[in-house]
């Protein structure tokens, strides 16, 4: 058993927006890249070339359809990746300490040194957000780009994720959830930004902006039947055509 | 770069295309730089075609066999090399070669692709959607996106599209599959294919009966004020009224009599009989109007077909009238115009458009691209603010084109430039008789402004004869034994068939590619390409350069490290071919050669004088922008500055550039054109009325017979809708359903299945079943269709897709592969449950029983219509043994497979 903190000074995170999210899985292959170069082992890819290639993905984006009555099915596509939770049951159910939750920022990590490869946190997670590689025996997550976000031998601008740095649509926001004035704090007030799967009372510290509602149905805006209207009683497109030129 | 290998691939935050963003192909670049699949070395055939078996060579005896084969048709017959590029990026280089050659057979994939847009809006508003054109991502406030491959241009169209949702501006999305794009759209269209014309005329039927166009814009900037001839019994009939001087005319109502069109301060009349010098004419706004406003065009009249209830149409007109009418913007920027009125604002119709194959595939699409821009135009919305804008080199007239040149004299060059716009039934390419000169039988009177040439037609009428035997086909990275052609099994037995004598029909195929593609296979003789990231490349002004609507801009690539295999880049190897063959322009008076390869190329040479491939860095000091003459530390210069160059527009000359006085004069200064050239939208299009005019038996170039009703039904000179030509041949009642395909955004046709990330992403593409379809052939989650054409059948995996037209069924397009392909194994998902729908589209179209063949394309331009495909479906249990197909013999990799697993990074973790 591994504890967590009791609280964290910043709560670091993202915001994905599910209504810009087009499904183009820039930020899943982004995220593969950086961190199968950097951070722990690298992210394998097993049967690579071959009938069942099962690779490492730290971010996945699943696409499924939501059907509603009285409107047109939708297709959601939704990027997935740790949502480093307050109450996080991936490092309690740890039994070597590899998986901590950092005081400073609430990055959720896991120390690969330590990592048994047991399974027991992804097992324990209800997002299914962890990734046993199959190559190097042990588990990886998202560490909100542990390497990239303090690194100062990059551009400050660029010391932000690289899911989030890449997202061509702008779906993705990094920030700290603790400070109320931060972007992430703003567009999750302002967008009724969402838990993912609440019951599981893990407190995620990633939020969710819902899909707009859809302009799908017929409305009542009719711009154009008054003027029809005016129009035939008025000598009709001719008439329209004439008034208009004399005032240009 | 870590330890000499490339290690990490970044977004340039500075380029003006990315902003530092990267799709996923862009970060998996790093997987297709490493690819297993990357040819080796140049190969020659020892085994038969198809088979894939190759013996190394070096490059010296791959250019002794080229030259062995080109050398002698060059003296004799040019024509009997075809040279087709599958890329059009570099096509100002590579129609420079083939033109050298001698050869009228060169063209790039755009016959196959998207030809129907760009033709469609050259002929209208001189540049269309994509590289020509872009919305106003930052004003505009209602957009509407028709269907476009998501995987191409996608970065700039996610970034806009991001830019919308941030400020919650309207998106709707017109496309039978609700994915991708159409995914946020805040509003769905899910339309039956091939009616989008349609549904875009019912819409302009409703904004002509409200009056919500706007007449100011169109007086001032399109053809519909002027005069056209009336009299049915003219040998000039539907043409405009011309001065002696040739100009067009216009009524001036104030005056009461006909004027030239840019008379200063004209009023010219829209409607009202007049007769000039005893011809009857009318404005063409008249014309345009009558067509559009009568019954047929009703929102009623056209929901059914569409898809799309009568209400929603309205609904939609109504938007569309609401935002561009009702929510101008106003920019409070003084220009002046070309006729030099001055204009103290900018007034802009924020409502923009895009579109691309979605609409362009089918054999109505250059009148539906037609169509839409007319839409655009008659709302005001094309080069104002928050409208549709133009990318430099665009705008540009038809008059600013080339027309197309096609006489060859053995020895020598070609007389001109390959591909053109042609203006009238002179400019085809056909000789007294009638007879194509072209091997794809472009510009001829089956298909007369097919100005991308019709790659998609060279193999089978090569293999047919017709219009005449070729010796060698030469191609570069063109799938066309694969996902690249219709018939795919049919254009295989092309390629390896044998004549009486034991010899292939076609003699000789030369290939360049850099992976170990299906099309490698049936080549005789290889030229192996690099990956992106070891060449030199130009991203030109002559070609389809970067730019943005506010800037001209161009870039290149740069080798980051050399090639770790014996392989050259294919501009530089088409260069030292040419070198090899004596070609003009490419060797001195001695022979020496004039370029060493395709950097010097790029540096060095001048299409015109002051102009080359790069537009940036040119002179001697390296101040030149546009003009100059070549600067020998320029690729430098681009490199130091990021890989790109980029010269920004001033803000009063950034909209309205057809007619913008100071746009005209910039653009002159940079190269751009050599004169200005002012001039107004071709919304009636009297170039394509002379076609019609030729149908009915006037002038002195008159079509065959048999294509005389085509040309007068389809040739019209304003934007119609009529049925795609398959469904017109087939029993519908037997083949119901619409089959198409769509481009995932991760990956890019046929190249993403070699990378070991992205195939995870998209290793399988099941058959998606409309859930009207579903239910009604009762299927169940895991069963497999059997999906019948006119012409084919493919046996695939199903599953239920809801968010899609009830009609249509779709798959993702080019992920299926051959066996033994790409360096994959034979039993991989893309083999065994990847499949192409290519096997159901033939390149001809059903006979109709008159004895001729016609192409299965659109009449116009020629371009393929691929998403004309009639089906016919049925569930049947997932096989015992999972294999879609038809499934084809394997061909031997020449590279091997790839390896079993990879930990890309580990030398650095």
């Amino acid at each position: 058993m591994t504890q967590l903190p009791a609280s964290t000074k910043k709560k670091l995170g993202l915001v994905i927006d599910l209504d810009t999210c087009v499904g183009c899985h820039a930020c899943v292959i982004s995220c593969k890249e950086w961190n199968t170069t950097s951070y722990g082992a690298p992210l394998s890819d097993v049967d690579a070339y071959g009938a069942d290639p099962v690779g490492t993905f730290l971010n996945r984006v699943h696409t499924f359809e939501a059907k509603q009555e009285g409107c047109s099915a939708q297709t959601v596509h939704f990027p997935k990746s740790c949502l480093h939770c307050e109450d996080a049951p991936c490092v309690t159910v740890c039994p070597t300490g590899a998986s901590y939750k950092r005081e400073e920022d609430g990055i959720v990590l896991v120390n690969e040194d330590h990592c048994i490869g047991c399974g027991l946190c992804a097992w324990a997670c209800p997002y299914g957000a962890r990734e046993l590689d199959k190559v190097e025996g042990v588990m990886k997550k998202c560490t909100l780009c542990v390497d990239r976000i303090y690194n100062e031998n990059i551009p400050e601008e660029d010391r932000i994720p690289s899911c989030v740095k890449t997202c061509p649509a702008g779906a993705r926001h990094f920030g700290d959830f603790n400070d109320p004035n931060s972007n992430v704090s703003i567009l999750s007030a302002a967008r009724g930004g969402m838990d993912l799967m609440p019951e599981q009372g893990t407190k995620p510290v990633n939020k969710y902006l819902p899909p707009r509602p859809k302009a799908d149905i017929v409305p009542e805006l009719d711009v154009l039947g008054p003027l029809l209207a005016q129009n035939e009683k008025t000598g009709g497109f001719l008439g329209w055509l004439d008034r208009t030129l004399e005032k240009l | 770069m870590k330890d000499g290998k490339v290690k990490y691939i970044e977004g340039n935050k500075d380029h003006p295309v990315n902003k530092g963003v990267l799709c996923a192909k862009g970060s998996a670049g790093i997987m297709q730089h490493y690819a297993p699949s990357r040819l080796r070395n140049p190969m020659k055939r020892v085994g038969e075609r198809g088979e894939g078996k190759f013996e190394d060579i070096s490059w010296d005896e791959a250019f002794e066999i080229a030259a062995g084969w080109l050398k002698p048709i060059r003296e004799t017959a040019p024509e009997k090399l075809a040279f087709f590029t599958g890329r059009d990026q570099s096509q100002s280089m590579t129609s420079w070669w083939a033109q050298a050659f001698g050869t009228p057979n060169y063209a790039a994939h755009g016959g196959f692709c998207s030809v129907n847009m760009a033709a469609g809006g050259i002929y209208t508003m001189g540049g269309a959607f994509w590289e020509f054109g872009t919305p106003d991502w930052d004003r505009t406030k209602l957009f509407m996106i028709f269907g476009v491959a998501e995987d191409h241009d996608s970065n700039p169209i996610k970034i806009g599209l991001g830019k919308l949702k941030a400020r919650g501006a309207k998106v709707i999305g017109v496309n039978p599959v609700r994915s991708g794009y159409n995914a946020i759209a805040d509003e769905w269209v899910g339309i039956t294919p091939g009616t989008d014309g349609l549904f875009i005329l019912a819409m302009v039927h409703e904004l002509l009966r409200a009056g919500k166009v706007d007449l100011d814009y169109l007086i001032r900037y399109t053809n519909l004020p002027f005069l056209v001839n009336t009299d049915e019994t003219s040998d000039e009939s539907g043409l405009m009224i011309r001065d002696a001087d040739g100009k067009e005319m216009v009524w001036d109502r104030v005056n009461g009599k006909a004027v030239p069109w840019d008379t200063k301060g004209v009023k010219p009349a829209l409607h009202g009989p007049q007769s000039v010098d005893g011809v009857t004419c009318k404005p063409a706004f008249e014309i345009m109007a009558d067509k559009y406003m009568t019954d047929e065009y009703t929102p009623e009249a056209v929901a059914d077909r569409c898809g799309i209830s009568a209400d929603r149409i309205r609904k939609i007109a109504a938007e569309l009238a609401q935002v561009a009418f009702e929510e101008e913007i106003i920019l409070d920027i003084p220009w002046t115009d070309f006729k030099g009125e001055k204009h103290d604002k900018m007034i802009g119709r924020p409502v923009s458009f895009h579109a691309m194959r979605g609409i362009s595939a089918h054999s109505n699409g250059f009148q539906t691209a037609r169509a839409l821009h007319m839409l655009q135009i008659l709302l005001g919305s094309v080069e104002v603010p928050g409208g549709m804008r133009f990318k430099p080199p665009y705008p540009k007239p038809v008059e600013g084109h080339p027309k197309p040149h096609h006489t060859v004299t053995p020895g020598k060059p070609l007389n001109g430039p390959h591909l053109g716009y042609p203006r009238g039934p002179e400019d085809l390419c056909i000789d007294a008789d009638g007879k194509a000169k072209r091997i794809d039988k472009a510009f001829t009177w089956e298909n007369p402004l097919s100005a991308h040439g019709m790659m998609h037609m060279v193999i089978s009428n090569a293999h047919a004869g017709d219009p005449y035997k070729i010796d060698t086909l030469f191609m570069y990275m063109a799938n066309m034994s694969w996902n690249s052609s219709m018939n795919t099994g049919g254009v295989m037995d092309m390629l390896r068939d044998k004549d009486a004598n034991g010899e292939y029909v076609i003699p000789h195929i030369i290939y360049s590619d850099a992976y170990s593609s299906e099309m490698v296979a049936f080549a005789d003789l290889i030229f192996p390409d690099t990956t992106y990231l070891e060449r030199h490349d130009c991203i030109s002004m002559l070609d389809r350069p970067i730019s943005e609507a506010d800037a001209m801009a161009d870039s290149i690539r740069w080798p980051v490290v050399e090639p770790d295999r014996d392989v050259r880049g294919f501009q530089t190897a088409l260069i030292q071919l040419g070198v090899k063959l004596g070609l003009p322009g490419m060797v001195d008076e001695n022979g020496a050669a004039i370029y060493e390869d395709y950097a010097d190329y790029i540096t060095n040479h001048q299409r015109r004088p002051g102009i080359g491939p790069l537009a940036g860095f040119r002179g001697a000091d390296g101040k030149g922008k546009g003009r100059g003459d070549p600067n020998p530390t320029q690729i430098q210069a681009y490199i130091d500055n990021g890989g790109f160059w980029i010269d920004h527009i001033d803000p009063e000359n950034a909209y309205f550039k057809p007619w913008n006085k100071g746009y005209q004069e910039w653009a002159v200064k940079r190269g751009i054109f050599d004169v200005e050239m002012p001039y107004v939208f071709t919304v009636y299009q009297e170039i394509l009325q002379k076609f019609r005019n030729a149908a009915d038996g006037k002038g002195a170039l008159q079509p065959p017979d048999h294509l005389r009703a085509q040309l007068s039904a389809t040739m019209d000179p304003l934007p119609i809708w009529y049925e795609p030509f398959e469904q017109t041949i087939i029993n519908q009642d037997e083949y119901p359903i619409h089959a198409l395909t769509q481009r995932p955004m991760a990956m890019y046709h046929s190249w993403g299945s070699q990378n070991a990330w992205l195939r995870q992403i998209h290793g399988t593409n099941p058959l998606f079943v409309s859930g009207e379809l579903w239910e009604q052939h009762g299927f169940t989650d895991g069963d497999w269709a059997v999906v019948t054409s006119i012409h084919g059948e493919i046996q695939v995996p199903a599953v239920r897709m809801d968010a899609l037209n009830g009609k249509t069924i779709w798959t993702w397009n080019a992920i299926g592969k051959r066996k033994g392909a790409w360096a994959l194994s034979e039993d991989a998902p893309e083999v065994t449950k990847g499949f192409l729908l290519n096997h159901l589209i033939h390149e001809l179209l059903p006979p109709k029983g008159d004895g001729l063949r016609w192409a299965n394309s659109d009449p116009i331009t020629g371009q393929a219509a691929w998403f004309d495909l009639r089906v016919k479906i049925k569930r049947i249990p997932k096989p015992d043994h999972i294999q879609t197909k038809p499934d084809f013999a394997a061909q031997n990799s020449p590279v091997g497979q790839g390896p079993k697993n990879v930990s890309y990074g580990k030398e650095w973790t």
